[in-house]
């Protein structure tokens, strides 16, 4: 009889409970896990410097993050996504579809991502277009014009005869990071477009331009070596040979064991990919969902402490984490679009 | 005869021919053998010194001896002692003048940053702790130990190199000198690292802390131990013992063994659409996490209790039902106690593997960044296994020997759970 009675309350006590669960006291934010690193800090010092509880943050993944964001309004729904790309037009759509109509978009700075390999290795210099001579699947065939051919460069020298003349290995994340989505971008199809027939192909056969561009060759040079970037700091330590991509907090950590490769001239340093000249290095945005703001406490105030200068500014604590700063107008031109709420425009 | 005499000498040859070669193919069976163990032995002998190497030194940190002036004017300048003023005071800034006074001849801005960031940001913290608890100590001096920062703890622990160039690591050759003028006065000491087992997590690596995990992982056990103990059981026993049987128990039983062997991570997905965007209940919360380690360890002790209750002999069902017991009775009162022990056994591995799970949990939002500890299963939280994941891709060095450091705890509590159930199994157990 008491066993019934006690199962009794506590089946009551869950329904009284998850009813109050219908209002939510913490902000849920969701999303990329390279924006993680930065946003876990802002919300670590939300929590302690406000009367709000601390921001909760997971990490999904951009694809992921923008999936859940859009799935609707209401408190079981995210109020934020974080993602290392810009939301896609697909997703504004499946938004607005699902009532999500008024977002925030917040730049917050950039990410530089670099090919880096054992500090005892010779220094690498090498162009957009080696990177893509290098890792694509298909090159460009040097006998026969507008033509390709399956990769048949064995060793960095292959390639260009002023790199060393050691076989090519290359560490880097498999398909599903959002790293590995901006190298292919920026640095793969950024050499691809410097062959000139390719770059006339993009406006005939986009689908095939994007193909060529885009493919990672699978003949073992290119090893996938999981989400992880500490697991290819450590590999790079123990294998000289070889390079690896990955994102610049981790080369700005662990300077005494690898180094940056110098890209198209430029090295991989803090200054470089905040003025730009850096040329694989991708924005990092967050989206907020204008409808949560005060049915939800602390967003607004969550938006003022990251977009303040002491979180994202030059000498702010986000650059302490290896977050580049946009440059001072940019910021500000944010920090005034969140401040009067200013929609996102595709 | 004599042909008899012939067969008897060529089996007894066919034997002795033989014989030489079965004993060597037994010999090779017992090396092959005992080297597969000592082959399995050596890896988990190489993990554990790995993870032992790495972690050990995680249960330390680092504090530097300040001496901070508790100054009245800043702390409370009005004098009135009011809690919420003294909570809100500016504590940073006694650490910062603690730190000017002791340097003084650094007057340069960028400096003085370096200089201030050799102290933690948590020190401030526990300065404010200080106070609130005593607030007689406004307006005297007193001597602290206050935690370091983390590159500091680096490279007091030698995991930063002091030799090499200095462009090379991250603390500069200045910080170096200052850390070396602490030293040479004794105010840089290793001492207990209370901070990891209290706190919750942080991105300074010196601020985290196990201690959200691990009330997140004890909240869901909690929930899948009160689901799937009562649930697994009453299963078990209505199959084994009241079930007809038929093509419909079969095909149950089947299923319960095919169950056991899917993927954790498909027990995740089910978790996300029923519980969470079904029944609505809060994401990231142990309640759900609870409720889908349920599903996913029922098969497991449904299995392990049949295996128990089958061991109990027939004899006993049968003197018991001789004597007029119900057939309920006979269950409860006779077969149940004796085949509790294997039970319990079963649910104790069961609730073991369900702690040292993290792939269903991804789907559920568990795999998030919690600072605040949760106070009970319907607060976000995140588990041990999900922590060692985070720390385990943080770029800050720090966080290396942290995340060795918590698996080191997981292992701990997976051992105990191991031990207990070999004890329960060694004491109550009863063999026919």
């Amino acid at each position: 009889m008491s066993i019934k009675r006690t199962v009794l309350a506590a089946a009551l006590a869950v329904a009284a409970t998850s009813a109050t669960a219908a209002s939510r006291d913490y902000i849920s934010v969701v999303g990329s896990s390279t924006v993680y690193p930065f946003a876990t800090v802002v919300a670590e010092t939300f929590g302690k410097t406000t009367q709000f509880k601390t921001p909760k943050i997971e990490s999904t993944g951009s694809g992921g993050g923008l999936k859940l964001f859009c799935s609707g309004v209401g408190v079981e729904h995210p109020d934020i996504t974080n993602a290392s790309r810009r939301i896609k037009k697909s997703e504004v759509e499946k938004c607005a579809s699902n009532g999500v109509n008024d977002i925030i978009e917040v730049k917050v700075g950039y990410d530089g991502i670099v090919m880096a390999n054992a500090k005892n290795a010779p220094l690498f210099k090498i162009s957009r277009k080696d990177i893509f001579l290098v890792l694509a699947k298909d090159v460009p065939n040097p006998k026969a014009a507008g033509k390709t051919m399956p990769n048949p460069y064995m060793t960095w020298k292959d390639v260009n005869s002023s790199l060393p003349n050691t076989r090519i290995e290359v560490l880097g994340p498999p398909p599903t990071s959002g790293t590995r989505d901006a190298f292919v971008e920026l640095g793969m199809e950024g050499g691809c477009k410097k062959i000139d027939w390719i770059k006339a192909m993009k406006k005939t056969d986009k689908k095939a331009y994007k193909k060529l561009c885009h493919t990672i060759r699978e003949d073992g040079h290119f090893i996938e070596a999981g989400e992880n970037d500490n697991l290819i700091v450590q590999k790079l330590e123990a294998n000289p040979a070889a390079l690896g991509i990955f994102g610049f907090s981790f080369l700005d950590q662990n300077t005494d064991k690898v180094k940056g490769s110098e890209v198209d001239g430029v090295e991989p340093a803090f200054e470089a990919i905040a003025d730009g000249s850096y040329p694989v290095s991708r924005p990092l945005f967050f989206y907020v969902k204008k409808a949560h703001i005060g049915k939800v406490p602390g967003i607004k105030e969550y938006l003022a402490e990251f977009t303040a200068e002491k979180a994202w500014g030059d000498e702010g604590y986000l650059t302490d984490k290896g977050l580049i700063p946009m440059p001072a107008a940019e910021r500000k031109s944010f920090a005034d679009a969140v401040k009067t709420m200013k929609n996102l425009e595709m | 005869m004599s042909n008899q005499n012939q067969t008897e000498k060529r089996a007894i040859d066919l034997v002795n021919a033989s014989l030489k070669k079965r004993y060597a193919k037994e010999r090779r069976f017992r090396h092959v053998g005992q080297a597969a163990v000592i082959m399995g032995l050596l890896f988990v002998s190489f993990l554990f010194i790995s993870i032992i190497g790495n972690g050990y030194t995680a249960f330390e940190h680092t504090f530097v001896r300040l001496n901070i002036e508790f100054s009245e004017q800043e702390i409370d300048p009005e004098g009135k002692r009011d809690p919420q003023a003294l909570s809100t005071a500016n504590y940073a800034g006694l650490v910062k003048a603690a730190m000017r006074a002791e340097f003084p001849d650094v007057k340069a801005r960028k400096d003085k940053r370096a200089l201030y960031k050799l102290i933690s940001s948590g020190a401030s913290l526990a300065l404010r702790e200080m106070v609130l608890a005593n607030p007689e100590i406004i307006g005297t001096k007193k001597e602290v130990w206050l935690v370091a920062d983390d590159d500091i703890d680096m490279l007091i622990k030698g995991h930063i190199d002091r030799n090499v160039p200095e462009s090379d690591r991250r603390v500069s050759d200045k910080v170096i000198g200052w850390v070396e003028q602490f030293e040479s006065k004794g105010a840089v000491e290793k001492q207990f690292n209370t901070t990891f087992f209290t706190n919750g997590d942080s991105r300074e690596p010196e601020l985290a802390g196990i201690g959200g995990a691990v009330m997140g992982s004890l909240y869901m056990l909690l929930v899948t131990l009160a689901l799937s103990f009562p649930i697994g059981v009453a299963a078990a026993v209505y199959l084994e013992e009241f079930a007809p049987q038929n093509r419909w128990t079969d095909l149950i039983e089947v299923n319960i063994n095919n169950l056991a062997a899917v993927p954790s991570i498909v027990f995740g997905l089910l978790g996300l659409a029923m519980f969470i965007n079904f029944f609505g209940l809060p994401r990231s919360a142990p309640l759900v996490g609870g409720l889908v380690l349920t599903l996913m360890t029922l098969p497991t002790i449904i299995i392990a209790s049949r295996a128990a209750l089958k061991s109990v002999p027939p004899s006993i069902r049968e003197a018991a039902l001789g004597i007029g017991a119900s057939k309920m009775q006979m269950v409860f009162n006779h077969v149940l106690p004796l085949a509790m022990p294997g039970m319990l056994t079963g649910t104790i591995i069961g609730m073991a593997q369900a702690l040292g799970e993290s792939a269903p949990l991804l789907m559920i939002g568990m795999v998030a960044f919690i600072v605040d500890i949760p106070g009970g299963p319907f607060d976000p939280a995140t588990v041990l296994p999900v922590q060692v994941y985070l720390w385990a891709d943080s770029p800050e060095r720090a966080f290396v020997e942290r995340t060795s450091a918590a698996i080191m705890v997981l292992l701990g509590f997976l051992f105990i759970m191991n031990f207990l159930a070999i004890i329960l199994r060694r004491r109550f157990e009863r063999r026919w």
